[in-house]
């Protein structure tokens, strides 16, 4: 159990001016999941390598349960760093790949072999341990590299991109199978992706990094119902953005006022509501006694089979609506539509 | 039309095997049947006497071929290890990083397979005089560098231009120290072009006849030297059972590299895949 702390750790590459890692800090918890979470080229596989000891930091720190670890030697660190390709060695067998921590270690052989066939059943990858890494499929592939990862019993383990590669169904599996090892090990975990959704799969906490600056560290619900800022909620997947201003609780926009539920500050804001969080106001009519309803029209339908995408005008805004798509069959392109914002589904963004 | 385009192809293909073998071969079938014929003049298709003479004679401890065979041996096993360490690294460099004056390193590293060997080995042998270098071994070890160098180099800049570092990451994060990620992780990657490369060199070196006959100044006879003086003067059968010792590492290194060599391997790719 190691409590990892990052403190303003920055990186400039050499011939570089602009920092790829500007000032980080995070503190993670023992036994917690954490996803660095931003666009590719946004500084988080360099704060992996840091943390591995793969790459120095221009300034700042890495603390290990209060110990900076920055002078250990990457060995020595007790990281082990799982890369998105893998990496097996591809000239050993599957049980020499994941004997190898513990070779380097200098375990006898028959403790290896033991633990070796311990971990290989954990990854159900029984029976496979004489084969080479190159006659496994790519899903068999990352568990062994996790299995080898995992059997040095690492202080903290690093995932780069854990399951970008995968098919949509292997995906959860891996996800479980990660999650329930990492739980079960108490390993302290910090993975690395581009994809939102992996982030909020996987991961307790989620830092998003965008333009190497930390933008928000929060539990992952977080960043879809109280994004920081328009940019968090952009990336997340938010599309509706509305500006006005808030005086007493209520969010006065140019085509109507909306009831807000948590305590907001008076002044200019911009009032943000994901797609999903729109319902669609059976009832109709034209009798307006429910707060929240604004009437617009629907300039666009889009049938996505599990979902249907609205785009409806109401005065100068278009407002994304998902909606269930048995709720809106009646709805077709042209047609007013009802839309009811609820309260505790809007969150005002300041700039 | 399908069938007949691949017949055609695996009958030309069979065509070009059989004339390699003939080109390659036919002419060493006069060195084997020399040494063992006694005298063999014209017009006779085959010697009218055979004989176990030249042979005899070879493996003679008067002869000095064992001898010569030995220190050609050594000389070549000694350039090809010191080739294997000078290579290694500078193939690295030139296969994986940029650099300035990248393209000039690359060109220095080919200049002794481009000019000539006599032009190198005339400035380098007052060099080596002022060293106290020639008529010595270990001058000619020395001067072998100069054309076995290139091979290893380009071979093993091949290789590490398809090599992938991040395995070495990996082997660190790992707990493995530099030294066992280089033996347990580099190593392996990188044998099949330290084999292609040592072979490579080991023949260029065994087959070098002008450098040696320079810098050693006729004191180290290498085989290549002392077949020469029997084929100049006029012994064709010692020549032919000298030559046929001289020719046998060739073929076999052939053999063991055959594999090497098919063309897919990044051990043949040379600076053309960087």
């Amino acid at each position: 159990m190691t409590h990892v702390s990052l403190q303003e750790l920055t990186k400039v590459y050499p011939g570089s001016t602009e920092p790829s890692l500007d000032k980080l800090s995070l503190e993670i918890a023992s036994g917690e999941l954490t996803a660095l979470l931003g666009p590719s080229g946004c500084g988080k596989t360099t704060t992996m390598k840091m943390i591995a000891g793969l790459l120095k930091p221009t300034d700042g720190d890495v603390v290990f349960d209060g110990r900076s670890i920055l002078q250990e030697k990457p060995e020595d660190r007790g990281v082990v760093m799982v890369f998105q390709n893998y990496l097996l060695f591809p000239y050993m067998s599957v049980a020499a790949n994941i004997g190898f921590g513990l070779k380097m270690r200098k375990v006898n052989k028959a403790e290896i072999d033991q633990r070796v066939n311990d971990m290989l059943d954990l990854v159900k990858l029984p029976d496979l341990g004489s084969r080479r890494p190159s006659e496994l499929s790519g899903g068999q592939q990352q568990r062994v590299a996790l299995a080898r990862a995992l059997i040095v019993q690492p202080k903290v383990l690093l995932l780069d991109e854990p399951l970008s590669n995968l098919d949509a169904h292997l995906r959860f599996e891996m996800r479980d199978l990660i999650r329930n090892l990492q739980q079960d090990m108490g390993i302290t975990t910090i993975f690395v992706t581009h994809d939102q959704e992996e982030a909020v799969v996987l991961a307790d906490k989620v830092a998003l990094i965008l333009d190497g600056r930390l933008k928000q560290y929060d539990v992952s619900s977080a960043f879809y119902s109280r994004p920081i800022d328009k940019a968090t909620a952009l990336f997340f997947g938010g599309q509706n953005f509305i500006a006005g201003e808030v005086s007493n609780g209520v969010f006065a926009s140019s085509f109507g006022q909306f009831q807000l539920s948590e305590q907001t500050d008076n002044g200019a804001g911009t009032l943000t509501i994901r797609p999903e969080n729109i319902r669609i106001d059976t009832a109709g009519g034209a009798t307006n006694t429910i707060s929240n309803k604004v009437v617009a029209t629907i300039v666009e339908k889009i049938y996505m089979g599990t979902q249907t995408r609205l785009q409806c005008q109401v005065g100068d805004t278009v407002l994304q609506v998902i909606a269930n798509p048995n709720d809106v069959l009646e709805h077709t392109v042209g047609n007013d539509i009802s839309l009811i914002l609820p309260a505790q589904a809007l969150w005002v963004l300041r700039s | 039309m399908e069938r007949n385009g691949s017949l055609l192809g695996s009958s030309f293909r069979f065509l070009t095997g059989t004339v390699l073998i003939v080109w390659l071969v036919l002419p060493l079938v006069p060195l084997a049947i020399w040494s063992f014929a006694k005298g063999w003049f014209y017009p006779s298709l085959l010697p009218k006497v055979w004989s176990l003479r030249a042979w005899e004679y070879t493996f003679s401890e008067t002869s000095g071929v064992l001898d010569s065979l030995w220190l050609t041996i050594g000389i070549s096993l000694a350039a090809t290890a010191l080739s294997v360490l000078v290579g290694v690294p500078a193939g690295r460099a030139l296969g994986m990083y940029e650099f300035k004056g990248k393209s000039f390193v690359e060109l220095l590293i080919l200049a002794p397979m481009i000019v000539p060997g006599i032009a190198v080995v005339l400035g380098i042998h007052s060099i080596f005089i002022s060293m106290g270098l020639t008529n010595t071994v270990q001058g000619v070890i020395l001067v072998h560098l100069i054309p076995t160098i290139p091979y290893m180099v380009l071979v093993m800049a091949g290789i590490f231009a398809n090599y992938d570092p991040a395995y070495e990451l990996q082997a660190r994060s790992l707990g493995a120290s530099p030294l066992k990620t280089f033996w347990y992780v580099t190593l392996p990657a990188i044998m099949p072009g330290i084999i292609v490369g040592a072979l490579f060199s080991f023949l260029v070196s065994w087959s070098q006849y002008i450098l040696t006959l320079l810098i050693g100044g006729g004191r180290v006879v290498t085989l290549p030297l002392l077949l020469f003086n029997f084929a100049t003067s006029g012994r064709n059968d010692i020549t032919g059972a000298i030559g046929i010792i001289y020719i046998l590492p060739g073929i076999v290194i052939l053999l063991l590299t055959a594999k090497h060599l098919s063309g897919r391997s990044g051990a043949v790719g040379g600076f053309g895949q960087i």
